[in-house]
């Protein structure tokens, strides 16, 4: 099977299986989304107006054995940022696409009768574009199960829930995990970009779909087989993220006195340890929940979960520390219980669980609840799937909440949310939150890792010198990495073990028969990041964008008491390469 | 003197999360991590009051000595 691009045009309401062009065939995942994005929505464009594009690519290693090979690269205009967006999630539908041998799939144009939501369900070189009548309304679970069972049990699945429906900013899409469960493209927005189009679902049969062929499977097995090695043999990867998921990183922040609390006062939370990875471990194993889960086939981190209630009965999966950090700390909600429920509930309604978090955190800055009121909680967010006028204020996102209440402790970048890591206590993250073409986004660049957890070296998290680069080097790799399709966390083996990253190349070169060194893997990491910033600046951001809010240069943050002192130069640094 | 001294994640099996310890004044922490058999090539960070540090680190009366072993997430 020759690789396709499928292009369905929700004004006609009609879908084609197109070449790919030459300019495209050597990417994919981000490197593909942003380049698609970026010559075919007019940067000016209403992130929500029939100009925009929805584009889902999986990566470049989808499809094959590689382990950590099964994310999905989403993007388009955000519409809560304004600029580029690329946001990656696990689940199956990105290794669903690659077995039907399709590169990409891109949603445009929007029905002219805005009155009906509908289906797109793709199979072996077949798409239709169904009315999606009796989900419309519906959550992301029923959505997903009523799918399964009228498809197929193990069809590929894409949905938005009403939030996106209601296209507020915040709005995630969800992915079909392999237990049914989900995954979200969760940050920017784009499950509003979803609902603005009309498409409710989109649905990936991949019966009889063989993918393209390795084309040298020798050295392809050798190259997976020395890959899963360094996976196993590092102990972030192979040990620490299987035992305690992301949440372990609750303990490591509050120590380091980074751990964002009560909307960004402080850096220490009084709760942690009862919301920690620790316990969470505890609580997963006494309860007999599953402690380790992949969130998609081939996956051998298996950082996820499946967190359960004291009855043993599922509440949610893919239960992250920033999701966890988000409700616990910042919000002073030191029960875990509460905060699976509240992660429940946004995985349904289809909202980002980190936007969530620090809506939430600025809804108790305006006083709309207490801070650690657990049940408000949960009740602001029924307000926002249910779309009424104050759900509506906090479903388009923490700036919107920051506006409409008149609070200038509000943690964004350009519009989006700031997780799990003070700026002030963890500079370099403050310099990848400041300059990332995507909004504040801890992945983008993730520099916790040198400044914190001391993997990959060590740079002072308390002192300017050396964050610029640090972020500089991790943004470009990063870009490549989710140009691959793999998961984020092959970075710890990748930063600590050279084999890994020579692994990577030689699955790339043995997929595709080329000749990639690790120059060119660098230099495609600098041209997605360099074809964003270009996409954003045409679109009207500035270096002025390339900000973190004022309170961070004014409000130390205990117990450090340090500010945020990156001068405009020294930030501005940060393009130049 | 006293020493707060908290494990993290593994370094809690079959040892404690958090004591208050007593140490002859100008005790290293690499004398801590022998003692709590810790090998040092497990460790991933050690905090002293907040701030990373060394296993030759001198501690104080009423430091907090944090010790984890390599972990990660995001």
């Amino acid at each position: 099977m020759a690789e396709k691009i499928l292009r369905v045009n929700m004004t006609t309401l009609t879908g084609a299986f197109e070449d790919v062009p030459s300019e495209w065939a050597g990417i994919g995942g981000r490197a593909l989304t942003s380049a698609i994005v970026a010559k075919e929505v007019p940067p000016t464009c209403d992130a929500l107006g029939k100009h925009n594009k929805l584009v889902f690519a999986p990566g470049l290693l989808a499809g094959t054995p590689a382990a950590q090979s099964g994310r999905l690269s989403a993007g388009a205009k955000s519409p809560l940022t304004g600029g580029i967006k690329e946001s990656n999630a696990g689940g199956t539908a990105a290794q669903n696409l690659a077995k039907l041998a399709i590169k990409a799939l891109i949603i445009e144009g929007a029905p002219v009768d805005d009155s009906k939501f509908y289906g797109i369900q793709i199979a072996k070189d077949s798409v239709k574009i169904v009315e999606a009548t009796e989900l419309v309304g519906k959550r992301n679970y029923e959505v997903i199960k009523t799918l399964s069972a009228q498809i197929a049990p193990k069809v590929g699945v894409l949905t938005i829930g009403p939030v996106g429906e209601m296209r507020m900013a915040a709005a995630n899409i969800s992915v079909k995990d392999p237990d049914g469960n989900i995954r979200s493209h969760g940050r920017g927005g784009l499950g509003a970009v979803m609902g603005s189009k009309k498409v409710k679902y989109v649905t990936i049969d991949d019966t009889n779909g063989t993918g393209t062929p390795i084309a040298d499977p020798e050295k392809f097995k050798g190259a997976a087989r020395a890959f899963a090695k360094a996976i196993l043999e590092h102990p972030v990867s192979g040990e620490g993220l299987p035992t305690y998921g992301t949440n372990v990183l609750v303990n490591v922040l509050n120590e380091a006195g980074g751990l964002p609390t009560k909307n960004f006062r402080t850096g220490q939370f009084e709760g942690h340890d009862k919301i920690s990875g620790e316990t969470m471990r505890e609580i997963i194993v006494k309860r007999g929940g599953k402690p380790k889960h992949g969130c998609h086939a081939g996956c051998i981190i298996q950082c996820s979960q499946h967190y359960v209630d004291e009855k043993g009965e599922y509440i949610t999966s893919g239960f992250e520390y920033e999701t966890i950090w988000g409700f616990g700390a910042n919000c002073c909600i030191d029960d875990l219980d509460t905060i699976a429920r509240a992660d429940r509930i946004m995985d349904d309604i289809g909202i980002d669980s980190i936007e969530g978090a620090v809506i939430i955190g600025v809804a108790m800055e305006a006083g709309i609840v207490e801070f650690g009121d657990g049940p408000g909680t949960l009740k602001l967010l029924e307000e926002i799937g249910n779309g009424s006028p104050l759900g509506r204020i906090l479903g388009n996102g923490a700036a919107s909440v920051g506006k409409a209440y008149g609070i200038t402790r509000v943690p964004v970048v350009k519009g989006q949310g700031i997780p799990a890591y003070d700026p002030r206590t963890v500079k370099g993250i403050g310099v990848t939150y400041a300059t990332s073409t995507q909004g504040a986004d801890h992945t983008a660049g993730y520099a916790v890792a040198t400044n914190i957890l001391k993997v990959g070296g060590f740079i002072d998290p308390l002192k300017n010198e050396g964050q610029v680069e640090l972020s500089r080097n991790l943004q470009i790799a990063t870009a490549a990495i989710d140009s691959t399709g793999l998961c984020l966390f092959v970075a710890f083996p990748a930063l600590d073990i050279p084999e890994t990253l020579a692994a990577i190349i030689d699955m790339l070169n043995a997929k595709y028969n080329l000749t990639l060194t690790g120059d060119d893997v660098i230099a495609l990491g600098k041209s997605v990041l360099k074809t964003e910033h270009a996409f954003n600046n045409a679109a009207g951001f500035t270096k002025q964008d390339d900000r973190l809010p004022e309170f961070f240069s004014e409000d130390p943050c205990a117990p450090h008491n340090l500010t945020w002192t990156m001068s405009d130069e020294e930030i501005d640094e940060f393009w130049n390469f | 003197m006293q020493i707060t001294v908290k494990l993290f994640a593994t370094f809690r099996e079959g040892r404690f999360s958090v004591e208050g310890r007593e140490y002859p004044e100008g005790t290293r922490i690499a004398v801590i991590l022998s003692e709590l058999n810790i090998p040092e090539q497990q460790i991933g960070m050690i905090m002293v009051n907040a701030r990373h540090a060394e296993p030759d680190q001198e501690l104080h009366d009423g430091d907090t000595l944090a010790i984890f072993p390599l972990v990660g997430g995001g």
